[in-house]
C-alpha cells in the first residue's frame, strides 16, 4: 500500500478513515450548531429537535451494528429505547431529593437506562438469536410488542414509605407528598428535564467509539463473518451464537442509553411513543444511511428526522412528501442508470484526490 | 357454554386474520418479501365499502364487489410501480419500499378522508343463532363461511388450475419456471392481485365485527396477521389459514381468561414459543442448509 508521507496514519490509512470521518462530522456539526445556538440563529422548533436528533442518532448507530454488521433484521429497537427511558425516568424521580445535582443524576440515569436494556438485550437475545432471517425479524417484533405491552401495563410510584408497584390494574396508593412515577398507559409524567445537547453529543461519540472498536477488533471480524457465512465461520471455531449476542447486547445497550436521554428531554411521555413505527423509522434511517456505514446513519438520521420540520410549510402534504421522498429514494439507489453515473462521479472525484 | 362460545368469537376474528395472512403470505412465497402495506390495503378496502353502502346507497354485496375491485387494482399498481423495479435489490430496500408505501396510503386516507373515525354501518344484522343457550352471531357465521369458502377456492386454483401451477413453480424456483417458458413477473402480479383482493374481504368482515373505519385501521391487524402467518409457517396456505385461526382464538381467550390489556403480549408470547419449539413455524417447510 502507497504511504503518504508527513500525514498521521488515521488520515491516509483506510482503516482508520471510516472512524475519523464519523468523529470529524459529528465534532464539526457540534461545533456549527453551538455557534448557531449563542448567536440565536436557530430557531426554537430546531433547539427542541436537538436532543431527540441525538437520541435518534444513538439508537441507529446501535441498530446498524445489528442490522449492517451482524446481519440480524431487528424489528423491536424501539424496545429497548422504551426500557432505557422508563428505567431512567423512574431513577431520576427516585434520586431527585438523594440527588440535587441534575447532571449527576443524568449520568447515572444513563448507565441504569443502558444497562436496563443491555439485560433485556441478552435475555430476549437468548431465543431471538436462536433463529434466522424472517424468523428472528419477527420475533423482534413480537418482543417489541410485549415490552410496550408489560409498560404499558405498570404502575409505580414513590413516597416516603418506599417504592410501590402494581401491574395491569393501578393499586397504588401513595402518601400524601408521594409521587407517582410510572403510570400505566399514560406513562411518566412531571419528569425533571435534565438531559442537553452536550450530553447528546457526548453519546454519540461514546457509542461511535464503542461500535468502531468493536468493528475492527477480533470479535467485530467474527461477527461479519458469521454474517458473511455462517457455516464457513462455525468451521474456523467461531462460535456464532456468542458473536451474534455480543452485538445484540451492545445494540440494545446503546438503544437504552439513547432512550434514556430521550425520556429526560421530556416532562410527560407515554409508552406508546415507542411502538412498532419507532422500531421502523429507525430501521429506515439505517438502511437509507447504508449498511453498516455510521457516518450515512448519522446524516440519513438527521435529514429524516428534520425533512417533515422542513416542509411543515406543506402543513398536510409534508407526511405524504415524506412518503414519497422514501420511495424514490429506494427507487434511485436501485436503480442501475443512476448507480452507474454514482460511480463514475465517485471515480472521478477518487481520481483527482489520488494524482 | 362460556369456553364455547369464546371459541367461537375467536374462530370469528380468526378467520379474518387468515384471510389477511393468506395476503401476506402468498406474496412472500412468490416474492420472499414481507408485504408491509398490506395491511393499509385492507384499510384502503375499508373506506371503498364505507363509501359505497353510506354515501352511494350501495347493498352489500356489489359494495363488497366494488371494494375488492378498488383493492386488486390498487395491489397491482403498487407492486408495479414500487416493488417491481426492486425486483434484483436487497430484500431491505424492498422492506423499506413497502414501509414508504405503507406511508403514503395512510397519509394519503388521512388527506382524503380526514383523520377522524367513520362508523361502519351495520350492512349484517345482529343478533344470531341461538341454541342450548349458545348464541353465535351472525357476523361470525358470515366470517367464518366466508373464509372457508376462499381457503378451499384458493387451495383448488393453487393446486389445480395452469396459474396455480405456474405460481408454485415461480415460488420454488424463479429461474427453472422462466425456461419452462412461466412469466414471472405476471405471476407476481396475480399473486398481489389476488391478495389485496382478498385484503378487501377481509376489511368488509373486519369492519363488521368493529364497525369504526380511520387511516390507521389497518396497522393492527396487518402486524397480527403477518404474525398469523408466520406462526403457520410463511408460503405456506394452509399454515396461513391455522396460524391466522389459532391466532385469533389465542386472543380471545387471553382476553377473557386472563386479562384484557396483556392479551396482545400473550399472543406475541405464544408466537414466540411456537417459533422457538419449531423455528419455521407449524406448517413451515424445513430449510435444509447446504455448505
Amino acid at each position: 500500500m502507497k504511504k503518504k508521507i508527513g500525514l498521521p496514519a488515521f488520515l491516509t490509512d483506510r482503516k482508520y478513515r471510516s472512524r475519523t470521518t464519523s468523529f470529524a462530522f459529528v465534532i464539526f456539526g457540534w461545533v456549527i450548531l453551538e455557534i448557531m445556538m449563542n448567536t440565536g440563529s436557530l430557531s426554537s422548533l430546531f433547539t427542541s429537535l436537538l436532543v431527540p436528533v441525538c437520541c435518534y442518532i444513538v439508537a441507529a448507530i446501535g441498530l446498524n451494528l445489528n442490522v449492517g454488521i451482524s446481519g440480524e433484521l431487528n424489528l423491536g429497537q424501539a424496545c429497548f429505547m422504551s426500557v432505557g427511558a422508563f428505567t431512567a425516568v423512574c431513577l431520576s424521580g427516585s434520586l431527585a431529593q438523594t440527588i440535587p445535582s441534575p447532571v449527576i443524576r443524568l449520568i447515572l440515569s444513563l448507565f441504569a437506562g443502558a444497562f436496563v436494556a443491555a439485560v433485556f438485550g441478552a435475555l430476549i437475545g437468548i431465543p431471538v438469536l436462536k433463529l434466522e432471517g424472517d424468523y428472528l425479524a419477527i420475533v423482534t417484533l413480537a418482543f417489541g410488542q410485549i415490552v410496550k405491552s408489560l409498560i404499558t401495563n405498570t404502575f409505580f410510584g414513590i413516597d416516603d414509605a418506599g417504592f410501590h408497584f402494581s401491574f395491569v390494574e393501578n393499586k397504588v396508593e401513595l402518601m400524601p407528598g408521594g409521587k407517582m412515577l410510572l403510570n400505566g398507559p399514560m406513562g411518566a409524567t412531571g419528569t425533571e428535564r435534565i438531559s442537553n445537547f452536550t450530553t447528546g453529543i457526548i453519546l454519540i461519540l461514546i457509542s461511535l467509539l464503542v461500535v468502531f472498536h468493536l468493528i475492527y477488533s477480533r470479535s467485530g471480524r467474527a461477527i461479519m463473518a458469521a454474517r458473511d457465512n455462517r457455516i464457513a465461520a462455525e468451521s474456523v471455531g467461531i462460535g456464532i451464537f456468542r458473536t451474534k449476542m455480543l452485538s445484540f447486547v451492545i445494540s440494545s445497550c446503546l438503544a437504552g442509553a439513547a432512550g434514556a436521554l430521550y425520556g429526560l428531554n421530556y416532562s410527560t411521555l407515554v409508552p406508546a411513543k415507542f411502538d412498532f413505527n419507532t422500531s421502523i423509522l429507525l430501521l429506515v434511517y439505517v438502511v437509507l444511511g447504508g449498511l453498516g456505514n455510521m457516518t450515512g446513519t448519522i446524516i440519513a438520521t438527521v435529514v429524516l428526522v428534520l425533512l417533515p420540520e422542513l416542509l411543515r410549510s406543506m402543513q398536510d402534504y409534508r407526511m405524504l412528501i415524506y412518503a414519497i421522498v422514501l420511495i424514490l429514494i429506494m427507487l434511485l439507489t436501485n436503480n442501475e442508470t443512476v448507480r452507474t453515473a454514482l460511480q463514475r462521479i465517485r471515480r472521478k472525484v477518487r481520481g483527482k484526490t489520488n494524482g | 357454554m362460556d369456553f364455547l362460545s369464546y371459541l367461537i368469537n375467536g374462530l370469528g376474528l380468526g378467520s379474518v386474520y387468515a384471510i389477511i395472512a393468506l395476503g401476506y403470505t402468498m406474496v412472500y412465497g412468490i416474492a420472499k418479501m414481507l408485504n408491509f402495506a398490506h395491511g393499509d390495503v385492507i384499510m384502503i378496502g375499508a373506506y371503498v365499502a364505507f363509501f359505497s353502502i353510506s354515501d352511494l346507497g350501495l347493498p352489500l354485496i356489489p359494495a363488497v364487489l366494488l371494494s375488492v375491485a378498488v383493492c386488486t387494482l390498487l395491489g397491482v399498481l403498487i407492486e408495479r410501480l414500487a416493488y417491481k423495479p426492486l425486483r434484483s435489490a436487497s430484500a431491505l430496500s424492498v422492506l423499506i419500499t413497502a414501509i414508504g408505501v405503507s406511508y403514503f396510503l395512510q397519509n394519503a386516507a388521512q388527506l382524503l378522508w380526514s383523520s377522524s373515525t367513520k362508523v361502519f354501518p351495520g350492512v349484517i344484522p345482529s343478533g344470531g343463532i341461538t341454541w342450548n343457550g349458545l348464541t353465535v352471531s351472525w357476523v361470525t357465521m358470515i366470517t367464518i363461511s366466508v373464509c372457508l369458502v376462499v381457503m378451499t377456492v384458493l387451495i383448488l386454483f393453487i393446486n389445480y388450475t395452469k396459474t396455480g401451477r405456474a405460481m408454485r413453480a415461480c415460488s420454488e424456483d424463479k429461474g427453472a419456471a422462466t425456461l419452462m417458458g412461466i412469466s414471472v413477473n405476471r405471476m407476481i402480479s396475480i399473486t398481489f392481485a389476488i391478495g389485496s383482493g382478498l385484503a378487501a374481504f377481509a376489511s368488509v368482515l373486519l369492519c363488521a365485527t368493529y364497525p369504526s373505519v380511520n387511516p390507521t385501521l389497518g396497522a393492527m391487524p396487518g402486524i397480527k396477521a403477518f404474525t398469523a402467518a408466520v406462526f403457520g409457517g410463511i408460503g405456506s396456505i394452509p399454515g396461513a389459514f391455522l396460524g391466522g385461526l389459532l391466532l385469533g382464538v389465542i386472543e380471545i381467550l387471553a382476553r377473557a381468561y386472563i386479562s384484557t390489556q396483556l392479551s396482545d403480549a400473550i399472543v406475541f408470547a405464544v408466537l414466540i414459543l411456537i417459533l422457538l419449539i419449531k423455528p419455521t413455524g407449524l406448517l413451515g417447510k424445513k430449510l435444509r442448509e447446504k455448505v
